[in-house]
């Protein structure tokens, strides 16, 4: 990757696409993302990152905050991962 | 009217938990009246017998109900369900409880006033049909002069901010034109679009042989999808729904009988599919007689086809039960007159000739000669009046 496309991709903010709502579901006892006539089931982790995942955070801000809120260090990796393949799948602008 | 027999969705998990699963999806087909004719439409041929609808404070408790049993997908279909002109409060009602809301429509009758309306409530998707990228196949198709008045309506459902999965059934007629369509749905800022090959049932079931493409055909539309796919990445998706008489194995049909789908018919019967109402000797629980709980949980109709201790031969010994579940049970009363028999699209079934030979004859293009039968009201009754109990073809029992 070049230093300019770096730099563009850490100053960008992710967000859900509009076609996605992520909501607590009782039934299902998780966090699901949904969108037309189908839903995702996600696990805790992709749902702590996905929550976060709302236009005014800079990614390395996500990971931050995702480290203070857990508690934990080096989530840098996997939440990049996450978000990539969340990129990959159509999920975040 | 498109098809939703597919699968919903996929949880991440697939494993079935031991017990029975609570619904997913909810489908809520509020009238059968319909501005269009459309010759491959799922609803029953009889639907003029079941005309009475459920009123407003009825389709509130359904809503409330599946909600509580944790559906959280919900269609509003038809019919049109934009005949209704109480769509808005069942939207809005529908949204507060946390349903997230499909609108699946022809596009007739969705004015600008409605779209700010349904905007207002809360509707999250709209899903638009198209019969063909041509306003004559179009308009021939759905045996109206539409083509037009929908073009305009898909502007102005993407001018109001709404995400909008573009739906085109395909069959012999319109899989030439699969190109055209994506280009349409491209130009039309669809975020998906549905190819969804017409699945016979219905309406599409008595004009199958006009209907049925050719492999060839077949062939080359899933080339054109698969260019189209690697042209425009993330742009638009595409669903390509395979017409399963072409298969050796068949679909996981609604991913399994009572597992996740629960639809509700326009006068209130409730069923485990769209089609289910053809099957003989089941009788559809009523949501004005019973709870959506019990009918979900304890009616036998819900009942008869879950898991695997209905199977018969060659399904019940079968290593592959638990992948496709015996498919389709509309499909096997269909083709087979035994709605517990395999589905005859599997070519493990004694049946499978039968598929076979539907799709020789599409190929040899025998039946061109006969007319196609529009859904309109006239047809309907008539359909119903000559019911003939051993006559599969003509669809739903009364």
């Amino acid at each position: 990757m070049t230093e300019s496309a770096m730099n563009e991709n850490e100053a960008h903010r992710p967000k859900l696409r509009k076609l996605f709502r992520l909501q607590w579901e009782p039934a299902q006892d998780a966090h699901v993302l949904l969108y037309p006539e189908g839903m995702v089931k996600l696990n805790q982790s992709a749902a702590q990152i996905l929550l976060r995942c709302d236009g005014t955070r800079e990614l390395p801000a996500i990971v931050a905050d995702l480290e203070q809120a857990f508690n934990a260090t080096g989530l840098d990796a996997d939440v990049r991962a996450f978000i990539a393949g969340a990129q990959s799948r159509g999920w975040l602008e | 009217m498109t098809d939703l027999s597919q699968p919903v969705a996929a949880a991440e998990s697939e494993a079935q938990p031991a017990g029975v699963a609570p619904p997913l999806w909810l489908l809520a087909e509020l009238t059968y009246r319909c501005p269009l004719h459309c010759v491959f439409c799922y609803n029953p041929v009889n639907y003029t017998d079941h005309s009475s609808e459920l009123d407003t404070a009825q389709w509130i408790d359904v809503l409330r109900e599946a909600r509580a049993l944790g559906a959280a997908q919900l269609g509003f279909s038809g019919g049109e369900p934009l005949l209704r002109d109480d769509l808005e409060v069942l939207v809005s009602e529908a949204r507060k409880l946390g349903f997230y809301t499909n609108l699946i429509t022809s596009g007739i009758g969705l004015t600008d006033k409605r779209l700010d309306a349904l905007k207002d409530a809360g509707l999250d998707h709209i899903q638009l049909s198209f019969q063909d990228s041509t306003q004559e196949l179009n308009d021939f198709l759905s045996s109206t002069r539409t083509f037009e008045l929908k073009k305009r309506v898909a502007e102005a459902i993407k001018a109001h901010g709404f995400p909008m999965v573009l739906n085109c059934v395909l069959h012999r007629y319109n899989l030439p034109h699969v190109d055209k369509i994506i280009d349409m749905a491209l130009a039309m800022g669809a975020e998906y679009l549905e190819l969804a090959n017409t699945q016979y049932y219905g309406w599409a079931h008595t004009n199958r042989a006009q209907l049925m493409p050719t492999a060839e055909q077949l062939k080359e539309a899933e080339a054109v999808v698969e260019r189209y796919r690697r042209e425009i990445g993330e742009r638009c998706r595409i669903f390509f729904v395979v017409p399963d008489y072409f298969e050796r194995r068949p679909k996981r049909c609604m991913n399994g009988w009572g597992s996740v789908f629960l639809g509700i018919a326009p006068d209130g019967a409730a069923l485990p599919c769209h089609t289910a109402r053809s099957l003989p000797g089941l009788t559809f629980p009523n949501v004005r007689d019973m709870s959506l709980r019990e009918i979900w949980y304890e009616s036998d109709a819900f009942n008869r086809f879950r898991g695997f201790d209905w199977m018969k031969e060659p399904c019940r010994s079968c290593d592959e039960k638990t992948i496709d579940l015996g498919g389709c049970r509309c499909q096997a009363y269909l083709l087979t007159q035994d709605p517990a028999n395999a589905d005859p699209v599997c070519d493990k079934s004694p049946h499978h000739e039968s598929v076979i030979r539907v799709v020789r004859a599409a190929a040899a293009r025998e039946a061109n000669e006969q007319p196609v039968l529009f859904r309109n009201d006239a047809n309907s009754r008539r359909l119903a009046a000559t019911h003939d109990d051993d006559d599969p073809t003509q669809g739903t029992r009364k």
